[in-house]
């Protein structure tokens, strides 16, 4: 579907991050903000909440450690039972290491691997840069007009206050 | 004036940069065509690899014989420079996870080449264990997989499986951790390449980035539990390389303070070799003004830290083999600090203990020069370490009956080499395409835009 949106341009972290919490206060759309770098406070300004992606790591590390201590009980005592030393079967704190191991493993990799997948990375992906010097020095606001009311010579005042360098209104299909 | 500001830090980055500027200098060090001096490392480098290579490729023909083990001294070269250069390997974990715990804004210029040092290192390692095997090349029955010997599994309880875990855990995490921490300035690069080979390098591994902050907040996220995991996994690593030696009952090895001393004696060894690199990076680079005097003396006070607890550690050491009652145990380090190599033991003391006290003085340690000569006594030194460690109790053992010597060969020495030719064959390679400092890390921190407080860390 396409929609109206409005890009507003900065130079500075302060000022980007002065308009989005204005724009927010405005109660206006955020459909998201462009930046060179992670802008700290960026997150309280746009209001976005908390990534998930600590569960999948939670989760898959937990995974992972119960998985393995099974398997090493498994192939140590019931698959083949060899006796090495006279070691115990049941060698828990030797199990240790491997599991501790494992489950890093398994909680770091996977949790990239969702990072990729929610936030749509992927190899040889084409960037869609909304402009194109946002990866090295722009910070870039980027609005939906949600409804008539919307009043862009307004909002282009509004933005000037922050310095804006740049504003515009394209119809899109942003994500 | 307020007291905070008497205590603020000068800025981390020198001059007022602004964020294009930042993009160009740092690009401009991997865009630009490599110097004559580059080419000159680099020949050097890959020849000395390819001297290690060919030695490699003659003992994998003959067999570990062609090397100056025998069957009371089973360990030797190898096995000292696995735990050397894993050692190294620790700081750049140190820096890129521990000191992004721990809010120090300082890792930004020096986290990303770091890291690098950390893959390279550990995959110089790495390699040891493999050309150790008897068959090399069925290395691969480390993995427990069902098999059709039986299924016969690995032996969990062994140090040497929890070893091969360790480590391919260590080189799969670190490589991931840089490679997440790559992507942004992959996409700065992509954006500013004009040349296609390249363009299509950059396009393909910067995985469509576009600086979306949905997609930065998902990253912080994700760099932080990354850098949470890398944490004890660092600590884990070494520890299991001690356990390889202190799970066996050899006097000099069976001992509980192994796995501090070896984890402080990794890290310390690391920031000798991180300071080594950096003192030629920003020079030949000419990336100055990025990695400062500054980063230097931070690094520096490091390594008098660490270089303390190695300290402390051998003088411990030695206490409770002389306190413990034991001759054997007492015979162990009486040998090794006046039997046959007690030269390798005072020259480990020597470089460890004393020479990072001279870091104490502030002249020297803003000294280039001074800090440079020091570092690469460190790297001796803690080579010598594990040399000493492996070599002086395998030499000696309960039996007299069962000593021998151990003298390397021409191909032990060839592979040495041959592991620092792999390391800064890999190194100059990431300096030729890859930005060396990262460049989205130094923009949160520059001063650009910002007021005195706000970066200083």
């Amino acid at each position: 579907m396409s929609r109206r949106l409005f890009y507003a341009a900065f130079e500075h972290e302060q000022d980007a991050l002065g308009a989005t919490t204005a724009a927010r206060q405005h109660g206006f759309k955020i459909v998201d903000v462009y930046a060179p770098y992670a802008v700290h406070g960026m997150e309280e300004a746009m209001a976005l909440a908390p990534s998930k992606l600590p569960w999948v790591c939670f989760a898959l590390g937990l995974i992972g450690a119960l998985l393995k201590v099974w398997f090493e009980y498994w192939t140590t005592w019931i698959a083949w039972p060899l006796n090495v030393g006279g070691k115990p079967w049941d060698s828990l704190p030797a199990f240790v290491p491997v599991t501790f191991e494992v489950m890093v493993f398994l909680a770091g990799v996977s949790t990239v691997i969702a990072f990729f997948i929610v936030a749509r990375l992927g190899p040889g992906k084409k960037a869609a840069l909304p402009m194109p010097r946002v990866t090295d020095d722009r910070f870039l606001l980027v609005l939906e007009e949600t409804d008539a009311a919307f009043d862009a010579a307004k909002v282009s005042s509004l933005f000037r206050q922050f310095h804006a360098v740049q504003v515009d209104e394209r119809v899109g299909e942003a994500a | 004036m307020g007291v905070a500001e008497l205590i603020s830090h000068p800025p981390l980055i020198e001059g007022e940069k602004t964020l294009q500027q930042v993009s160009a200098e740092i690009g401009a060090a991997a865009e630009r065509k490599p110097t004559w001096l580059w080419w000159l490392a680099f020949l050097m480098s890959s020849g000395t690899l390819l001297v290690g290579a060919a030695a490699v490729a003659y003992e994998f023909s003959l067999g570990v014989g062609t090397w100056g083990v025998n069957s009371t001294v089973g360990w030797a070269f190898a096995i000292t420079n696995f735990v050397f250069w894993i050692g190294i390997g620790h700081a750049g974990t140190f820096i890129s996870a521990i000191l992004y715990l721990f809010r120090q804004k300082w890792r930004t210029s020096v986290n990303r080449s770091a890291e690098a040092m950390t893959l390279f290192a550990v995959a110089c390692a790495g390699v040891f264990p493999i050309i150790h095997l008897g068959r090399p090349w069925l290395f691969f029955w480390l993995i427990p997989y069902p098999n059709t010997r039986g299924s016969l599994w690995v032996n969990f309880r062994s140090p040497l499986v929890w070893d091969f875990f360790a480590i391919s855990t260590y080189f799969t995490i670190s490589l991931t951790f840089w490679y997440v921490g790559l992507i942004p300035d992959l996409a700065t690069l992509r954006d500013r390449c004009r040349r296609r080979v390249r363009g299509w390098f950059y396009r393909f591994f910067s995985l469509g980035w576009d600086g979306s902050y949905r997609t930065w907040q998902r990253y912080e996220t994700v760099y932080m539990l990354l850098a949470g995991l890398a944490t004890p996994l660092v600590v884990s690593v070494h520890t299991i390389v001690s356990w390889d030696f202190a799970t066996s009952i050899l006097p000099g090895w069976h001992s509980t303070i192994f796995p501090p001393y070896f984890v402080a004696g990794a890290i310390f060894s690391g920031f000798a070799m991180v300071l080594t690199l950096m003192i030629i990076v920003r020079r030949a680079m000419h990336l100055e003004s990025y990695i400062t005097l500054r980063h230097i003396e931070l690094m520096c006070k490091l390594v008098i830290l660490t270089g303390g607890i190695v300290g402390l550690s051998y003088g411990i050491e030695v206490f409770i083999a002389l306190y413990s009652g034991d001759p054997y145990e007492q015979y162990a380090f009486v040998n090794r600090a006046a039997g046959a190599l007690a030269w390798a033991y005072w020259i480990t003391v020597g470089c460890n203990v004393l020479t990072p006290q001279l870091l104490w003085f502030k002249k020297l340690r803003t000294s280039l020069k001074a800090v440079f000569a020091i570092s690469i006594l460190i790297n001796i030194g803690m080579w010598f370490e594990r040399f000493v460690i492996v070599v002086t109790s395998l030499e000696r053992d309960f039996l007299p009956s069962s000593w021998a010597w151990f003298s390397p060969t021409r191909i032990d020495v060839a592979i040495l080499a041959g592991s620092f030719g792999l390391f800064f064959t890999l190194f100059l390679l990431f300096c030729r395409f890859v930005p060396v400092i990262s460049i989205a890390d130094v923009k949160g921190v520059l001063t650009y835009g910002r007021t005195s407080k706000e970066v200083s860390a």
